[in-house]
């Protein structure tokens, strides 16, 4: 059994379909990158593996749990799954340490100093135990982009979602949060990323999910994608003729 | 006759102060309870919630205070009491006042960026959680400013309810009038009253407001 | 006991409440027109205006936003004759409107002359406007379109606000209320009729504010 199954799922805004039945299946500790025009899709398959939107059709299920649309449900599966996300969505009135814990302490119902030690720990882990004390508006990009990988690791889930996590940040910031991502791949953290970064695809991920029109349009491991394109829609977005 | 020293006429209306004080508090302390409660009525995800508090403040603040007053005064009589005005009185004024702090919070819960939900929702938290959590403490400070301005508009609305006959500043002008037959004096202490009771409060509040403004500027 | 509601006065009193509704829209026409008018000269004054009218300006505007418009219109009314200043009680509710709303829309059209990008004054300068024909054709209609929904919100209240010219007996809707509620000992209902009256009153008056905005403001860009 695979750890996430995806099958079959559709879901609209009114009359616009944007996911066209899309199926997908992924194992324990893979890395996938999923690429594809803006509007393609991508972000909303995310989202949807997350909860954050709800499927009009099909069915998703993370290590054997159900996503069904109510509270309960919910936070069974996102104890499971974390995101991060595009514009980093810290709480800006908690500091760094304070946002890692904050849902150890209110969802889990850890003790508190317990709950700051896993936070000192994530914080070390994504190079930032100095900044334990820092708020957000204090730290640069990178450095919250890395806050809110710690903040979803503190809840120890068993995959990851990320959400273009290094599209609003400035050029030079971008490598410190792609290292932590490689090195979370390197641990065998399972990985679902959206993402522009094709050369961090290519080198990181064990299979790429090339997007197109609410469909999943080519698939397969990075070597073969982005050296062979197939179809003359991932051709044309790799910029080979 | 007696003569009536502009002291006497001050010491009067100084004395009625304290009713439309108290008022004024009783007003903004249960107009904020109820409010509170209107806006997770208002944000619920339940439509028939929503749709209540929706038309209650639609209701409240689409019809003058004053009718407000008097359907609380002679509604309430309906039951066979005889209301005291300070009961009809203080109820019209809690629901009216609710309504309006319901909106204004509304409208700084909506302030707070989308992503604050999806992180927090992300984590795992209920909806309550979120709230109490996340969207409170960053809401709770972009309030204070239009809530405290809020206040002066509830001190204010005070005087009305000397129409009903509740005797706080307004009344006890009107009766010192009567009795001193200085009109111009009167209701210009009066309004002075007022304005020393309402403009300290719309100062902090524009003060709160820039204090606010600089500090988002900066982060 | 039970109460029995009775509405079968209506019949009877409804020109009443006719002719107080037609008091209480020409109050707030009066209203709205002179009052939004001094609103846009204390804007004016205030932002733009030569120094010693700002401190003015401001006094006004202050005194007027922290104290009751029942007060204000007493002052009016009662105060002012002992001035030699003798008012009818429809004048003196006009008056204390116009200067009431006078006083909230300074605040909130300076709001919106404030949020003019820096780059239309100096566009308006660099064609050799002066500051007030840069205000008049550059500045001000923008600004205006800006705050045009708080503004419209602003005269609603003081729609319903009005109701309290009623305690100098100008004749509006709660006059009329007060007048049947007297004679026929039906108070409940009468103000249950006036209220839902007002409520309509409201409803309508935004409606007829968004068309005159609209109307004003031309499909211009909304910034």
């Amino acid at each position: 059994m695979s750890l996430i199954e995806i099958t079959e799922i559709r879901k609209s805004y009114g009359t616009n379909e944007v996911l066209k039945g899309i199926n997908l299946d992924v194992e324990p500790g893979e890395v996938i990158a999923i690429i594809g025009k803006s509007g393609s899709g991508k972000s909303t398959l995310l989202r949807c593996i997350n909860g954050l939107e709800t499927i009009t059709q099909g069915s998703i299920s993370v290590a054997g749990a159900q996503l069904i649309d109510d509270e309960l449900h919910l936070k069974a599966l996102r104890l499971k799954v974390g995101m991060i996300f595009q514009q980093f969505n810290l709480f800006p009135h908690l500091t760094a340490g304070g946002n890692v814990m904050l849902s150890q302490t209110v969802v889990k119902k850890t003790a508190k100093a317990e709950a700051e030690a896993v936070a000192r720990k994530m914080l070390d882990r994504v190079g930032l135990g100095h900044k334990f004390d820092a708020y957000p508006d204090e730290l640069s990009g990178g450095q919250q982009q890395r806050v809110a990988i710690a903040r979803a690791l503190a809840m120890q889930p068993i995959a990851l979602l990320c959400d273009e996590i290094t599209s609003a940040l400035d050029p030079e910031l971008v490598a410190e949060v792609l290292a932590v991502v490689r090195e979370l791949a390197a641990e065998g953290m399972t990985l679902l990323m959206v993402t522009h970064e094709m050369r961090f695809a290519r080198d990181v991920c064990s299979r790429v999910v090339f997007m197109h029109q609410g469909r999943v349009h080519e698939i397969g491991p990075p070597e073969e994608v982005f050296a062979n394109p197939k179809t003359p829609e991932l051709q044309q977005f790799l910029g080979v003729h | 006759m007696i003569e009536f020293s502009t002291w006497d006429i001050l010491r009067n209306l100084l004395l009625a102060t304290r009713w439309t004080i108290l008022l004024s508090l009783v007003s903004f302390v249960g107009g904020g309870a109820v409010g509170l409660l209107l806006l997770f009525l208002r944000i619920s995800k339940r439509k028939a919630a929503r749709a209540f508090a929706k038309y209650y403040i639609e209701l409240f603040q689409g019809t003058p205070l004053l009718m407000q007053l008097f359907l609380a005064f002679f509604g309430l009589g309906l039951f066979g009491v005889d209301v005291p005005a300070w009961l009809a009185a203080g109820m019209a004024l809690v629901l009216w006042t609710a309504s309006f702090l319901a909106e204004i919070w509304r409208g700084c819960v909506e302030s707070i960026a989308r992503g604050q939900w999806e992180a927090s929702a992300s984590l795992g938290m209920g909806r309550l959680q979120q709230m109490r959590y996340v969207i409170l403490p960053q809401a709770l400070k972009i309030a204070v400013p239009p809530t405290v301005g809020f206040s002066v508009q509830v001190v204010k609305g005070t005087a009305l309810t000397s129409i009903i006959g509740f005797v706080e500043l307004s009344k006890a002008g009107t009766v010192v009038t009567n009795a001193t037959f200085q009109p111009f004096t009167v209701y210009g202490l009066v309004a002075l009253i007022y304005f020393a009771l309402c403009w300290p409060l719309s100062k902090s509040s524009q003060i709160l407001e820039r204090k606010l403004n600089v500090a988002h500027r900066n982060h | 006991m039970t109460y029995i509601f009775d509405f079968g006065w209506l019949a009877e009193y409804y020109p009443q409440i006719l002719k107080g509704v037609l008091t209480t829209l020409q109050l707030i026409a009066v209203g709205a027109v002179l009052g939004i008018s001094l609103g846009i000269f204390c804007a004016w004054a205030r932002a733009l205006g030569p120094s010693w009218l700002k401190p003015v300006v401001a006094t006004y505007v202050e005194l007027i936003r922290n104290t009751p418009f029942l007060i204000q219109l007493f002052f009016i009314f009662f105060g002012l004759p002992s001035l030699g200043l003798q008012l009818g009680e429809l004048t003196a509710a006009n008056i204390a409107m116009v200067v009431n709303l006078g006083a909230y829309s300074c605040e909130i059209i300076r709001a919106g002359i404030q949020a003019t990008p820096k780059g239309q004054f100096e566009a308006g300068a660099s064609l050799a406007m002066t500051p007030f024909e840069t205000f008049r054709h550059v500045v001000l209609v923008p600004s205006l379109q800006r705050i045009w929904p708080a503004l419209s919100s602003q005269v609603v209240i003081v729609m319903l606000g009005s109701s309290v010219v009623s305690q100098i007996a100008a004749e509006d809707l709660t006059f009329a209320a007060n007048f049947i509620q007297s004679r026929t000992f039906r108070a409940f209902e009468a103000y249950i009729v006036s209220t839902l009256i007002y409520l309509c009153l409201a409803i309508l008056l935004r409606q007829v504010l968004v068309v005159v905005g609209g109307f004003i403001f031309p499909r211009r860009a909304a910034r």
